[in-house]
């Protein structure tokens, strides 16, 4: 047995929507102060629908997986539906996650709502 | 399917790079063998009197003379145990109750130490014990004359260990040693690390307790000895029938023990054209590691185990370094919080001034024996290639190479 599913260590290996966007109109970003994982994301909002996303993380295959993950679930999805999105949601779409690994996942929800949050500061505008 | 991998029979599929020997070596040939054999032929047990019975005593007997030897003790002064961490408490646990029976209540030991010995000391403190943790400074290394100050009229131990597990930095133990004597206080060390590895002799080094454990001088796992000079007066963790003169119940595991032996005395023979190895190759890793910009290395330079390698890279974390290591068919490990199951990050790396930031990115390489000139050059390729690679998408490095954070490193 591997520490992590097929479909973590896959985002892992490959994570989708790695990087900055330079005109992002809402970035996020948190971390976990105990264990040290730092994820930032970048939104580009447009029409209330997150059109591109991209992320930056330090920290251990769990935490890079969720963040790769939560990007592909928010990418061209209407700001309704992306404020929904919970650590839960990512780590089933990931197979699981170890249990002492879940808060890993709770980051990627963390900083998409933090950016969600810029966004609105940002714009003044109400989702 | 990542390019590395062990079959059952535990030969590589295909080329791996194992440099983990600190968390456990593969058994030798010989010490294999050896276990097989007392499978199949001394099965007996060491305590009936027939003559299979008295056969796998002599096994045993064996066994112990051949481990007392390899150490520079009496064979009456070892004990055989289920490994390192049931020494480690059985050590602390015996000059504890001596201890209290003389109304002395203070132990002194280090922040670095294994769990073993550090969660019998949390034990302790909580049956009434208080406990002095003397520092083990930047290098990794404790000063002796700290001991002496931090030793009391009450005190009844001090447990340093030999060489630390992850940034293997050698305690002066001849030095604390001395101290300990003049004071008339026992020493027990936690030798697991440096026993078959670096030249340990009880009456040289002067330590009246010491705890090894076989796995990591290829040998089996779950076993190891304890010894315990002689007058010193051992207090049983497990209760039951009278094997090991009535300190430890239990029938012995003979092909273990066995095996133990075997891997040991091999060990030792070779020791110092391993060692000699060893350390040029380690010399190597350190150099190119070196190379990597915002590196350092864990531990004094020099007086650090032959096989041990421990550096920490800024900005980026252990666990996914590993990962992407063991993709490309290197085992390793680290002191990141996240590898370690809990919140926090090593111990041993907080002990030594590691801030949580920087001990996050932590590396461990404890190469064997068979390792060659080529798989130092494999591997320190590999790392510079996966630590760039996560550097590139760590938002801390951003901000450490933007100039909005302070480089530690
Ligand atoms: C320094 C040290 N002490 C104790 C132990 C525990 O040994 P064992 O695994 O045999 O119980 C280890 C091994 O992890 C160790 O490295
Ligand atoms: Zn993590």
């Amino acid at each position: 047995m591997a520490l992590y599913s097929e479909k973590v260590m896959d985002h892992f290996r490959n994570p989708r929507n790695v990087g900055v966007i330079e005109d992002a109109n809402g970035i996020g970003e948190v971390g976990n102060a105990k264990c040290g994982d730092i994820m930032k994301m970048y939104l580009k909002i447009e029409d209330d629908v997150v059109q591109d996303v991209k992320f930056e993380t330090f920290g251990c295959g769990s935490a890079i997986a969720s963040s790769s993950m939560a990007t592909e679930m928010i990418k061209g999805k209407p700001l309704s539906e992306v404020k929904q999105l919970t650590n839960k949601a990512v780590a089933e779409a990931l197979d699981g996650l170890p249990d002492y690994k879940m808060h890993c996942s709770v980051l990627a929800e963390e900083a998409i709502h933090s950016a969600l949050e810029d966004y609105q500061k940002r714009t003044g505008r109400k989702i | 399917m990542p390019p590395g991998g062990f079959t059952a029979s535990g030969k590589e599929s295909y080329a791996v790079i194992y440099a983990d020997n600190a968390a456990t070596t593969r058994m030798s040939e010989a010490a294999m063998d050896t276990m097989v054999a007392m499978m199949k032929e001394s099965w007996g047990n060491p305590s009936s009197l027939y003559a299979h019975g008295q056969e796998a005593k002599e096994v045993l007997e064996k066994a112990r003379k051949d481990i007392a030897e390899a150490i520079g003790a009496s064979p009456r002064e070892i004990i055989f145990t289920s490994g390192g961490s049931e020494a480690d408490n059985q050590a602390i646990r015996s000059a504890a109750a001596l201890g209290r029976k003389q109304g002395k209540m203070h132990i002194v030991s280090t922040a670095f130490e294994h769990h073993a010995v550090l969660h019998t000391l949390d034990a302790l403190r909580e049956e009434g014990f208080e406990v002095t943790l003397v520092d083990v400074h930047e290098n990794g290394l404790v000063v002796p004359e700290e001991v002496g100050e931090a030793i009391r009229e009450d005190t009844c131990l001090v447990t340093v260990m030999y060489a630390n597990n992850e940034i293997g930095t050698v305690q002066p133990i001849r030095e604390i040693s001395a101290v300990c004597r003049k004071r008339n206080v026992i020493f027990h060390t936690d030798a697991v690390q440096a026993v078959g590895h670096i030249p340990v002799n009880v009456e040289e080094d002067g330590v009246d307790m010491l705890s090894a454990s076989a796995h990591k001088f290829h040998g089996p796992k779950g076993v190891g000895f304890l010894y315990a000079r002689k007058g010193i007066r051992l207090k049983n963790l497990i209760e039951g029938g009278a094997q090991e003169r009535g300190k430890r119940a239990g029938t012995e595991n003979v092909p273990g023990i066995a095996a133990m032996a075997v891997a040991l005395k091999e060990a030792c023979a070779n020791m110092e054209g391993n060692a000699a190895h060893l350390t040029k190759i380690r010399d190597r890793l350190i150099a190119g590691l070196r190379e990597i910009p915002h590196a350092a290395l864990n531990g004094d330079e020099t007086r650090r185990l032959p096989g041990n390698v421990n550096f920490c890279f800024e900005g980026i974390e252990g666990e996914s370094l590993l990962l992407l290591l063991d993709d490309r068919g290197i085992c390793a490990s680290s002191g990141s919080a996240c590898t370690s199951g809990s919140l926090d990050p090593s111990h041993v790396l907080l002990a030594i001034g590691r801030v949580h930031d920087v001990a996050h990115g932590s590396l461990r390489l404890s190469i064997g024996e068979d390792i060659t000139g080529e798989d130092a050059e494999n591997i320190i390729r590999n790392v510079k290639e996966v630590v760039s690679y996560l550097r590139g998408f760590s938002p801390i490095w951003r901000d450490l190479t933007a100039g909005k954070k302070a480089f530690i490193l």
